[in-house]
């Protein structure tokens, strides 16, 4: 069809972030989870990535509504469930550009059997949980990272429960990029993403953004505008000199895990990351070899081979 | 047509033929006392046969499944049809179990509600199973475990010391590991079995694996072949040959959840994710060692809704995909299964029911996820269901299921149970190449104002990685939205949206064919069934029919949305009784019959429902239906034995005992 040939000719054109707007978010003013979108945008355009392999993922929550305001394939899922999504499209397409975003609550609660196992089986994608110690679209209810004494709806007199430490966490999980920001820090943001995008595996950036509504000043602590402090995460640089000995390894577990035990607000940037073969990958070996043996038959030819089997 | 060959040896008259013997039934005259001194009379001539049905019971680890399984593919070899039934323990390892197969010449549509054949391992399989032995029937029992009741003059007993002769033949280590394969020996030899063809099923079974194992089989099996059984059972059988006709097609042996996965490979699904569950699991085991070899991925996921979650991501990327389980992981799934009803994401999902609720009847079969099929979940969540009725059907039911989930953008059931999971059916071979569909992506760029859910169309979603010349992109969403996938709270589309994906079914039920009656096509009594239970049905219906019945046997395989024009065909009947293996609930219906009242406000429709957790027998579905009718009630119940589950309805039970199925098929 001649009109197909033009179609698949049609010239690309620069990704703008005009391009990958979409509707205007919903969130409140001022909440932290702007940021995150802008950062996105940001990296999209700065990586000139195809615009049709960028697929954006999210599961319920505010900071779920994510996919509606990217212009690009996406889908905005159920409570909590969004990784296995995730996990199923990165692989099938390898072609395509992961990435999917989420809550605490979405992430850590609901979510945190498959987020554990995601880790395990080091599905290559990028992961970016906007964890405001809160829920926000529920109004206020206690949440996985909430601090202990923090008030909430179904904590009147305060939080009891000791709060997941999504660090430990990740690490333990087997998550192979483990990363911290904030949303007041959108260089760093951005500098995390990138990292993230370029590490083969379950890359995962916690991001602590504000909830203004439900939790404000959760985080000024660390945000140096409000008397804070933002204290990087001092990383190897390989050189050879005895200040680097001090620097944190990021191939270090046992290190990653160290830092992660810091007290609140803790530290930033990459506590862990480690190249062992995705899910991805292993599958894909699998199925090479396995067809590599068979002399890469016909679909037709090998399943005629097993019913000849059993007759 | 009766087979008269003769070997060079058995041109001796045949003195022990009974020519009153019923044809195509199995008869023997039990042994005189001079049996034993008779020589070896393997050489006599046997007794052309077309139907036999032969019950081997014993423990799961006896392997008499594998045993059974040889029986029935070398039927399937020999152009006979063959149709099985086990019953697996739910005991993790050990326990009774049976498999029973059903070999005839003619169409075999049920295993059979007695055998004619016993094969009795120890003294628990003979004491649990005589009650199914026919009269006349072949008791064959392990002599160094069976003590049986030889007063008894119905049967015909032929005790071998199976266990001490495993062990003489095989010596060593092996004990008694291969009293399966050496009874194998001597049911071929007892029915003329091509012995072979069953040499080259053993050899081809154990190909690849250590060659002492496949040699230890053969010997097992040659020394089962070399009894000389003639000694006791003054009779042999001989399976009449079938002649394969001109075009014939070649019958492939399977169970169940092969042909489905087989069926979904066919189909194109290349991937998929489960999580374990009996009688689930073989269908993901399949996938998970098969697809690779396509190319494609079955994950094993964490959990129920991981892997309803990861086949759903497997559709939305362009490739249709599947999950599965039994009821307790469908409960599970059903959150995202809602998704993919609002998404209007492609997606099978397989049920292979067992008894429930909760973990129930874990290896038992049932018929009642029905309704959760239909309506489980909140909201009004259209999606299609589908039965799979034997286990051919299971093969060619997936394909439907993949091909509606393509056109109609829906998610799809695919309902199978433990009974067609676990038997073992011989069937023609699919022709494959009319069958087998690619299944890549369409990633062709999309000319501008591509909508995925135009509110005048069928829902086609398109895969991520498809250029939108327009540079809008669609998404895809759990929340009401409008045509490009974005939120909308707006009344108005909300039922725009939900008439949308409601009548994309309804179009679906324009495009079934009207499924076929059998049987009489009007009069006094249709049967309608789904599922499983069609073979008991259509027995039931030919036995009745031969009674002077006028009855029709309906079996649905689509089952929501149901075809068109059912009314019709209940039109003309006066009784229309629903068979189903699930319980009557309080208004009096099972679950179809309950369907049914409502979608077509016929008073006339009645309801046999059952709750044993076994296979219907033909005999209790005539008794259910023609009760107080001469035939129905005939040799039922049999005379100072128990009748186990003689009565469905648990009210009538005398006492609890009675229906503790204890490995009793
Ligand atoms: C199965 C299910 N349970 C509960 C909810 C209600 N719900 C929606 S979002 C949410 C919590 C959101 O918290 P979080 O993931 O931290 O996201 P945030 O809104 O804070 O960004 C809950 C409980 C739901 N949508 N689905
Ligand atoms: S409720 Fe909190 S998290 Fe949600 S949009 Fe408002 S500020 Fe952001
Ligand atoms: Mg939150």
């Amino acid at each position: 069809m001649s009109e197909e040939t033009t179609i698949i000719d049609a010239p690309r054109e620069k990704l703008t972030k005009k391009a990958i707007t979409a509707d205007h978010p919903t969130w409140c003013p001022g909440c932290g989870d702007f940021a995150v979108l802008a950062s996105y945008y940001k990296v999209l355009e700065k990586r000139q990535l195809d615009h049709e392999k960028i697929v954006t993922l999210a599961g319920i929550g505010c900071s779920s509504r994510f996919p509606y305001f990217v212009n690009g394939y996406g889908a905005h899922f159920i409570h909590g469930r969004a990784v296995p999504l995730a996990s199923g499209i990165s692989l099938a397409r390898p072609d395509l550009h992961v990435f999917l975003f989420g809550g605490d609550g979405d992430g850590f609660s609901i979510g945190g059997n498959h987020l554990n196992h995601g880790a395990r089986k080091n599905i290559n994608l990028v992961y970016f949980i906007m964890d405001n110690f809160v829920y926000g679209l529920t109004k206020k209810q206690t949440s996985p990272t909430s601090p202990i004494g923090f008030k909430s709806k179904t904590d009147p007199t305060g939080a009891i429960d000791q709060p997941v430490n999504p660090m430990k966490q990740l690490i333990c999980a087997g998550a192979t990029f483990v990363a911290r920001t904030h949303a007041t820090q959108v260089n760093h943001m951005i500098q995390m993403i990138e990292r993230a995008m370029d590490h083969q595996g379950f890359s995962v950036i916690e991001c602590l953004s504000e909830c203004v509504e439900f939790f404000p000043g959760a985080f000024d602590p660390a945000n140096p505008r409000k008397g804070g402090a933002f204290e990087l995460i001092d990383e190897k640089k390989w050189d050879n000199t005895s200040e680097d000995e001090l620097r944190h390894d990021v191939t270090d577990e046992l290190a990653a895990y160290k830092l992660a035990q810091l007290p609140f607000p803790g530290v930033f940037g990459v506590f862990y990351e480690n190249d062992r073969p995705t899910k991805n990958a292993l599958e894909k070996k699998w199925i090479d070899t396995t067809r590599e043996k068979l002399g890469h038959p016909s679909d037709l030819a090998l399943l005629q081979k097993t019913f000849d089997r059993m007759k | 047509m009766k087979d008269t060959t003769t070997t060079p040896e058995t041109d001796a008259p045949n003195s022990a033929e009974d020519p009153t013997a019923p044809r195509g039934s199995l008869t023997a005259t039990a042994p005189s006392a001079t049996a034993a001194s008779q020589s070896d009379r393997a050489d006599l001539r046997p007794e052309s046969i077309n139907d036999a049905v032969i019950r081997l019971a014993g423990d799961s680890q006896d392997g008499i499944q594998s045993a059974g399984a040889f029986l029935a593919r070398l039927a399937g070899r020999s152009d006979h049809d063959v149709m099985t039934y086990m019953t697996i323990p739910a005991t993790i390892s050990g326990g009774p179990s049976i498999f029973q197969v059903r070999m005839g010449t003619g169409e075999v549509l049920s295993a059979g509600d007695e055998a004619d054949f016993l094969v009795a391992f120890y003294q628990h399989s003979y004491q649990d199973h005589i009650s199914f032995l026919k009269d006349g029937g072949v008791l064959l029992y392990d002599s160094d475990n069976v003590q049986p009741d030889l007063d008894d003059k119905r049967f015909v007993y032929v005790g071998v010391p199976i266990t001490g002769l495993t062990i003489e033949a095989l010596g060593g280590t092996a004990k008694d590991k291969g009293k399966n394969i050496f009874i194998l020996g001597l049911i071929s030899k007892i029915f003329h079995l091509d012995v072979e063809k069953l040499t080259t099923l053993i050899k081809e079974k154990f190909a690849g694996k250590n060659a002492s194992i496949a040699n230890t089989a053969i010997m097992a099996f040659t020394a089962g072949y070399a009894y000389p059984v003639g000694n006791v059972l003054t009779k042999q059988y001989k399976f009449e040959t079938v002649v394969p006709k001109e075009g014939d097609r070649a019958q492939i042996t399977m169970d169940g959840n092969q042909a489905l996965a087989y069926g979904l490979i066919a189909a194109g699904v290349r991937y998929g994710a489960g999580y374990p569950i009996t009688p689930w699991s073989s269908v993901m085991e399949i996938l998970r060692s098969e697809l690779p070899k396509y190319g494609g991925i079955f994950v094993q996921a964490e959990d129920e809704l991981g892997a309803v979650s990861l086949a759903l991501g497997f559709s939305f990327s362009g490739y249709l995909a599947v999950t599965g389980s039994a009821g307790p992981g469908i409960s599970l799934k059903t959150e995202a299964i809602g998704w993919a009803s609002m998404s209007e994401m492609p997606l099978i999902i397989i049920n292979v029911q067992r008894g429930g609720p909760s973990t129930g009847l874990p290896t038992n079969v049932e018929q009642s996820d029905l309704f959760q099929a239909i309506f489980g979940g909140h909201g009004d969540s259209p999606r299609v269901v589908l039965a799979a009725s034997t286990v051919e059907d299971c093969f060619y039911i997936a394909i439907e299921a993949a091909r509606i989930a393509r056109k109609y953008s829906t998610p799809v059931f695919i309902l199978s149970d433990t009974s067609l999971a676990t038997r073992i059916e011989a069937f023609d071979e699919p022709e494959l190449k009319d069958l087998m569909i690619d299944p890549k992506p369409d990633l062709t760029p999309r000319a501008a104002g591509f909508k995925p859910y135009a509110v005048d169309q069928i829902t086609q979603h398109v895969p991520p990685g498809t250029r939108m010349l327009d540079g809008k992109y669609p998404l895809v969403s759990g929340l009401e939205h409008d045509e490009m996938g974005h939120p909308t709270g707006s009344p108005k589309l909300h039922m725009a949206m939900t008439a949308k994906r409601r009548n994309k079914l309804r179009q679906l039920a324009e495009e079934i064919p009207m499924p076929e009656i059998y049987g009489d096509q009007e009069g006094n009594v249709l049967l309608v069934g789904w599922g499983s239970t069609y073979g008991p049905i259509h027995d039931a219906v030919k036995l009745a029919r031969e009674h002077g019945e006028k009855a029709g046997a309906l079996h649905l395989r689509h089952l929501h949305p149901l075809p068109n024009g059912l009314e019709k065909i209940f039109a003309r009947f006066k009784r229309i009784v629903v068979v189903e293996m699930n319980d009557q609930g309080i208004y009096g219906f099972g679950q179809l019959a309950t369907i049914l009242r409502a979608r077509f406000c016929e008073p006339k429709i009645e309801s046999a429902t059952k709750t044993d957790g076994l296979t219907f027998r033909v005999k209790e579905i005539l008794e259910r239906v023609f009760e107080g009718r001469s035939f129905a009630a005939r040799k039922i119940p049999r005379e100072g034995l128990p009748i186990v589950h003689a009565d469905p309805s648990s009210e009538n039970v005398k006492s609890l005992k009675e229906v503790v199925p204890q490995g009793v098929g």
